[in-house]
């Protein structure tokens, strides 16, 4: 068995999820190759063969070229599996590698399983065991749900040249926005999710918050509709906070949530949905309505 | 201008999941479905498309599934879709995402559309994969997970989210396809007048047969809950009994109470 693993480099550096799909490897057994769009000076701590084409010559975000690098590794190396992160960079790129392949794409697996891989569905509440059907496949990775893995060593770097320019135009990157909160100093954290129910209750959970001598903190869909401002938003498009403490209210636990606050010391969650996939990070699993309970506990604490 | 909308209907994520007979999907009955999250960033972008154009384009919304989809349809049809196309097909769940990108490219691929939007992912099987598949198979261009959109004279300004809150600019020339991340727009809630005119607006049946020849590329051998890990504590019952059992357990393990 043969994976070829796609690195990911982003804004002129080599990134740790790499590292993560080399955890995947190790725990699929069998042979690795990596390939890599990135740089000379950002060699991964990897042994094995390395497929190394020039970020500044190809471009960080050019699928159509990546593709065509990829196709050109596939070629060489006949893997059985292409294997990315499940990430902007990789959930973007294995459809178009899987298409040309036409081959079987398992998306975001979170472990492997008898004869095929684990999952998640239903907004992780849920799990599915998926098989590819065909002889190669493209396998996508949860960011996290593998260990960070530093195989060490020198690669043995074989150069790929990319020619050609691609459909698309990648005009530059716009910096994350100014951090209003700098929630990583907070020793508490009270984060709103939508089961707060709209604007007007997030004073009871920024009151919480102040009770505790904490932050507020909120989930992305409490930003998106402007309830919060995006300075609060935790998780993997927002900020990643390890508290003394960190109070969920009405937020179901979503991965990209659950990035973010999951190495917090201890996790209280509120929700009235026992089954909700908060419940697998959370210490306490507070079943309740979070507009009854929250300010009862608010009251409890000024006394 | 002409613009293709994908859209699924998805149960609610609040619900509770069990496998079905075929103990590779979730048994139905008891669910309540609504328009996947994602597609609605999607049917707005399109119809903000079609206000800034004007009346002469046309906005085609696409459903593949059971009879009950037509809901999600009408949906679409009453924020300002102008027509609806129904893929008819009871086995949809049992169909792999390369199979659902089949069928949508088969019904696009002679309709000259010049812009196609999708969502990123479904929530219910979040693969991520029909939108850049279908764009794959139709050889058109293509960026995802959207979360700025800007339209001028055959060329899209997109601005696609990366990790961290960082953002990645794009330009890319019509025809293409763009999958929509949530944040992208704030969807409008369809009004009592464009619900009514909604229902005069033609949906446009299709057997799934006439568009599919593709077999499935996986297969799911079942569908579970995860392996429960960690025990964490779980509180139920009256609010006040609640508040005090927290209040303990948080000065026993924390330092945050005294
Ligand atoms: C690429 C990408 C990046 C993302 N980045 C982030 C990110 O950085 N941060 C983030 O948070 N999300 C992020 N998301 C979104 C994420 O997938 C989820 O959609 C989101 O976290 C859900 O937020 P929520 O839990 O508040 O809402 P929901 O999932 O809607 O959950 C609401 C919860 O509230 C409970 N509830 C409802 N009413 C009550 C009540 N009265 N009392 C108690 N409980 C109640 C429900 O049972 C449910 O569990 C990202 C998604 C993608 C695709
Ligand atoms: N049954 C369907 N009918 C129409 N569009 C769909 C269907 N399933 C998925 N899509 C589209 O493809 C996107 C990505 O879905 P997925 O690959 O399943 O995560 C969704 O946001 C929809 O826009």
């Amino acid at each position: 068995m043969k994976a070829l693993l796609i690195g990911e480099y982003r804004e002129g550096k080599l990134l740790d999820t790499t590292y993560e799909l080399c955890g995947f490897a190790a725990q699929l057994g069998g042979e690795s190759a990596m390939l890599l769009v990135g740089s000379e000076g950002q060699l991964p701590d990897y042994g094995g063969t390395l497929y190394l084409a020039d970020a500044a010559a190809c471009g960080e975000y050019n699928p159509d070229l990546h593709k065509k690098l990829i196709l050109e590794t596939v070629a060489r190396e006949n893997p059985d599996y292409v294997v990315f992160v499940h990430s902007s960079y990789g959930w973007d790129l294995a459809p178009r590698v899987a298409a040309a392949l036409k081959a079987a794409q398992v998306s975001e697996i979170v472990a492997l399983a008898d004869g095929g891989f684990e999952v998640g569905c239903c907004n992780a509440k849920m799990r599915r065991t998926v098989k590819p059907a065909t002889s190669k496949a493209v396998l996508t990775i949860q960011a996290g749900a593998f260990p960070v893995t530093r195989p060490g060593g020198t690669p043995r770097v074989e150069r790929l040249a990319a020619e050609g320019s691609g459909t698309l135009e990648f005009v530059g990157y716009e910096p994350a926005e100014a951090k209003g909160v700098d929630l990583t100093r907070a020793e508490v954290i009270v984060s709103a999710g939508r089961g707060v129910g709209k604007k007007e209750n997030v004073p009871v959970i920024a009151a919480l918050a102040k009770a505790l001598g904490g932050e507020l903190g909120a989930s992305r869909p409490v930003v998106d509709a402007g309830w919060v401002d995006h300075s609060h938003q935790v998780g993997t498009t927002g900020q990643t906070v390890s508290p003394k403490l960190y109070v969920a209210c009405g937020i179901s636990g979503a991965i990209q949530h659950l990035a973010g606050m999951k190495k917090s010391d201890f996790i209280v969650a509120i929700n009235k949905d026992k089954d909700a996939p908060i419940g697998e990070v959370a210490d306490v699993l507070v079943v309740a309505d979070v507009l009854q309970f929250a300010p009862a506990l608010t009251a409890r604490l000024a006394k | 201008m002409k613009i293709l909308v994908c859209i699924k209907q998805v149960p609610d994520m609040e619900s509770r999941f069990k496998p079905n007979g075929s103990g590779v999907w979730f048994e139905e009955t008891d669910l309540a479905f609504r328009m996947n999250e994602y597609d609605e960033y999607a049917v707005e972008q399109a119809v903000r498309l079609k206000e800034q154009l004007g009346d002469a384009h046309e906005v085609t919304v696409l459903s593949i599934g059971p009879d009950r989809v037509v809901e999600a349809i009408k949906k679409a049809l009453a924020m300002g879709c102008d027509r609806g196309v129904h893929v008819q097909d009871p086995a949809a769940s049992l169909k792999d995402p390369w199979q659902i990108a089949a069928i949508i490219a088969a019904y696009a691929r002679d309709k000259g559309f010049d812009l196609i939007f999708t969502g990123m992912q479904s929530q219910d099987r979040g693969s991520a994969q029909v939108g850049v598949t279908v764009a794959e198979d139709l050889g058109l261009p293509c960026t995802t997970t959207l979360v700025g959109f800007a339209y001028d004279n055959g060329t899209i300004t997109a601005k696609r989210e990366l990790e961290g809150g960082v953002k990645g600019v794009v330009r890319v020339k019509t025809p293409a396809l763009v999958t929509c991340q949530l944040g992208l727009n704030v969807p409008r809630y369809p009004t009592l007048p464009n619900i009514m005119k909604a229902k005069k607006k033609e949906i446009e049946a299709i057997p799934v047969g006439d568009l599919l020849r593709e077999e499935a590329r996986t297969a799911t051998a079942s569908f579970h809950p995860p392996a429960k890990k960690g025990g964490g504590i779980v509180l139920e019952g009256e609010v006040g009994a609640l508040v005090d059992q927290l209040v303990g357990i948080l000065k026993d393990k924390t330092a945050v109470l005294r």
